[in-house]
C-alpha cells in the first residue's frame, strides 16, 4: 500500500513501570506536535491518552496503545487483559478508586483517570468484561 | 527567519565540530556542518547550554561592550541581584554598588528592588480567580521561549508581567528624568546580566514589544572594572534599595518564596524544567499554583555569563541577604504605588517550529516517512552525523536538510555492498577476454 492517508502507530504499555509509564502518551504528543496540529487538542489528547496508558499500567498489567491520526481527528485505542471494570458508572466518577495505597503513595490513583478522559476526549467509548479485559478508545477532533 | 537574533553566537574559528553542544541542547537547534557546529535560529531559547559545554569555548554571547554607555549623557545601571554573589562577602552590597558609579554610572538602581515590584504584582494576580493556574514565571526568558517553541499550550499560563529588569528600566527612566529633569532620550539605563538569554530579550523583544533597556553588558565583562574599583572606594554610599526580598530572586526559589503561598514549585536547570512543564501539560501537579522555572541550575547565579561558580555565589549572596534581613527593610512597602503599570508588552506568540509542514497531510506523510528511515538507523545516537540523535538524522531527512548516507554506518553498509557487487562483477570478465589468473 505504501504510504496512505491514515498515520498508524503502536505501543506497547508496560506493567507496573511507573518510571516509563507515560512514555507513549509524550511519544504521540511529539508526534502532533510535528503534525503542526493546534496546542490545545494535543493537550487534550495527551492528557486524556495519559489517564487511559496510566490506567492501563496500575490495573491491568500493561497493554497496548493503536493510534489512528488522519486529517480530521486523532483516535486512541489503549487495550488490557486486565480485570474489566465492575461497575462502569461508579468508576466514572470523579474520587472514585480501586488504586491499593502503594499506588496512591506515589501520586497516583486519585479517581480523576476516567472523568479526566471524559472531559478531555471528543468521545469516549469503554467496552469492558469483568475477567477479560478492557478497551479504551478516545477521539479527539482537530478542528 | 533572518529575522532572529540571538545572542548566542559560534566562533568559527574555535569550533572543531565535535558533538558535545549538539547532544545537551534542549531544543535540537544545533547541528554539525562541515566541522561547525550550525545553530538553527527558529529553535534557539538562548539558554547558554551550549556556552556552558563547549570544550574549546567556541559558543560566545553577544553582549554590548561597556564603551556603549558613552553614547548617553546620563548613565544608570541596573544590576542583577546575581552580581552580589560574585565579589568575597567582605564588600557590602553598598560597596558593591559605590564601585559601580565609579567605573563610570551616574546613578544605581537595583533590579532587586523591580523584582520586590512584581512580587507584589504577582500577589495580586495569583489572587484573582480568572487566571490560568499554575501560573508560570516570566522571569527567566529562556524558559518563556521555550514554552512558546516547545510547550505552546502553555503561554496562557505564563505570568503576564515584565521582568524585573524591564520594569527597574522603566522605572528608573520615569523617576529621573522626573526628578533630575533630563530629558528621557538623554537617559542610558544598562542592565548587568548573568546570561545570554536577557541580552536576546531586549534586542529582540517578544513580538511587538519594547524596551527600556538601552544596552546590556555581561557580568564577565565588567568584573575586573568592578573589582579594581572596590578598592578605590573612599565614601561608601548608601545606595541599597532592596529588601532581602528582592535580593532573594538571584537564588532559584527565591521569586516563589516572596509570593506568600506554599503552592509553589520551584525549577532549575533547563532540563528539570522540560521535565516539570511535561507534567503541568499532562495536568499532573496537584496544589501547585505558581511555578518558578529556571533556565540555569541554581537559578541566575548559575548564568553562563557569571565569573563565580554558582555554589560559591550563593553562599555569599547569603551574607547579602543576611545583612538585609539585619536590617529590617520592610517588605511589602510599595503595595499601592506600583499598581498595574507593569503589564507585559508584546504578544508571546505560539512559534510551532517543530511542526514538518504546513500543509497536514504533507505533513503526515512526511511522518510516515521518518518513522520508516528512524527504524533502519542503527539508534546509536551518535551524533557521528551531525544531528543529536538518530530520530533528529531521520527528521533532518524527511526535511531535505541531510541524507541517509551521512550516518556513518549507512554509509558502510552502502559500501560493503558495492564492494560485493563489484566482487560479483570481477568474477563476470567477458568470456573473449577472460585470460584466467595464473
Amino acid at each position: 500500500m505504501g504510504l496512505s492517508n491514515v498515520l498508524k502507530l503502536h505501543f506497547d504499555i508496560p506493567a507496573n513501570d511507573f518510571v516509563s509509564a507515560g512514555e507513549a502518551s509524550s511519544s504521540v504528543k511529539k508526534t502532533l506536535s510535528q503534525l503542526g496540529i493546534a496546542p490545545q487538542v494535543i493537550k487534550k489528547s495527551a492528557i486524556a491518552m495519559y489517564e487511559a496508558e496510566i490506567n492501563a499500567v496500575i490495573h491491568a498489567n500493561g497493554g497496548t496503545a493503536d493510534i489512528e491520526i488522519d486529517q480530521d481527528k486523532v483516535i486512541i485505542k489503549i487495550q488490557d487483559e486486565g480485570p474489566g471494570i465492575p461497575d462502569l458508572d461508579l468508576a466514572m466518577q470523579e474520587g472514585f478508586s480501586t488504586a491499593p495505597d502503594t499506588v496512591r503513595q506515589m501520586g497516583f490513583g486519585a479517581g480523576m483517570g476516567l472523568p479526566n478522559m471524559k472531559r478531555y476526549a471528543d468521545e469516549l467509548k469503554i467496552n469492558t468484561e469483568v475477567g477479560r479485559g478492557t478497551t479504551v478508545i478516545i477521539r479527539v477532533n482537530f478542528a | 527567519m533572518g529575522t532572529y537574533f540571538h545572542s548566542v553566537n559560534l566562533d568559527e574559528e574555535k569550533c572543531r565540530g565535535c558533538t558535545n553542544c549538539i547532544k545537551r541542547c534542549p531544543t535540537e537547534a544545533i547541528r554539525v556542518r562541515k566541522s561547525k557546529a550550525r545553530i538553527i535560529n527558529e529553535r534557539c531559547i538562548d539558554c547558554g547550554e551550549c556556552i556552558r559545554v563547549c570544550p574549546y569555548h567556541a559558543k560566545k554571547a553577544i553582549s554590548d561592550p561597556f564603551d556603549i554607555v558613552n553614547t548617553f549623557k546620563y548613565k544608570v545601571v541596573i544590576p542583577a541581584p546575581s552580581l552580589y554573589g560574585q565579589f568575597k562577602a567582605v564588600y557590602s552590597r553598598n560597596h558593591i554598588l559605590t564601585a559601580l558609579k565609579i567605573i563610570g554610572f551616574d546613578e544605581v538602581y537595583e533590579v532587586a528592588k523591580a523584582a520586590e515590584i512584581v512580587s507584589s504584582a504577582t500577589r495580586k494576580l495569583m489572587k484573582k480567580s480568572d487566571v490560568k493556574k499554575p501560573l508560570i514565571s516570566s522571569a527567566c526568558p529562556a524558559v518563556v521561549k521555550l514554552i512558546q517553541v516547545r510547550y505552546p499550550s502553555l503561554i496562557e499560563n505564563i505570568v503576564k508581567l515584565e521582568s524585573p529588569m524591564e520594569v527597574a528600566a522603566k522605572v528608573a527612566k520615569m523617576e529621573i528624568a522626573e526628578s533630575k529633569n533630563i530629558a528621557p532620550e538623554d537617559i542610558g539605563v544598562f542592565f548587568i546580566t548573568p546570561c545570554a538569554a536577557k541580552v536576546t530579550s531586549v534586542k529582540a523583544r517578544y513580538e511587538n514589544g519594547s524596551s527600556f533597556v538601552d544596552g546590556v553588558i555581561s557580568i564577565k565583562d565588567v568584573y575586573l572594572k568592578i573589582l579594581s574599583s572596590l578598592g578605590k572606594v573612599r565614601n561608601i554610599e548608601d545606595l541599597e534599595q532592596a529588601g532581602f526580598e528582592g535580593i532573594r530572586w538571584a537564588n532559584s526559589g527565591g521569586e516563589s518564596l516572596a509570593l506568600e503561598t506554599e503552592k509553589f514549585l520551584a525549577v532549575d536547570g533547563i532540563h528539570n524544567v522540560i521535565t516539570i512543564l511535561e507534567e503541568v501539560e499532562n495536568d499532573r501537579l496537584e496544589d501547585v499554583e505558581f511555578i518558578e522555572a529556571l533556565s540555569c541550575v541554581g537559578g541566575c547565579l548559575g548564568g553562563p555569563l557569571t565569573v563565580e561558580n554558582v555554589y560559591v555565589a550563593k553562599t555569599r549572596l547569603k551574607k547579602h541577604l543576611d545583612a538585609a534581613k539585619a536590617k529590617g527593610s520592610d517588605v511589602h512597602e510599595d503595595e499601592k504605588e506600583y499598581s498595574g503599570d507593569f503589564a507585559l508588552t508584546g504578544n508571546v506568540e505560539c512559534k510551532p517550529v517543530m511542526k514538518l509542514d504546513i500543509d497536514l497531510a504533507k505533513a503526515m506523510k512526511k511522518l510516515e516517512t521518518l518513522e520508516l528511515i528512524n527504524k533502519e538507523l542503527p539508534g546509536l545516537d551518535c551524533g557521528a552525523c551531525g544531528a543529536p540523535s538518530c530520530r533528529a538524522l531521520a527528521e533532518d531527512i524527511v526535511r531535505g536538510n541531510a541524507n541517509e548516507t551521512d550516518c556513518i554506518f549507512k554509509l558502510r553498509e552502502k559500501v560493503r555492498q558495492l564492494a560485493v557487487q563489484m566482487m560479483e562483477l570481477e568474477a563476470k570478465m567477458p568470456p573473449v577476454l577472460d585470460k584466467g589468473i595464473g
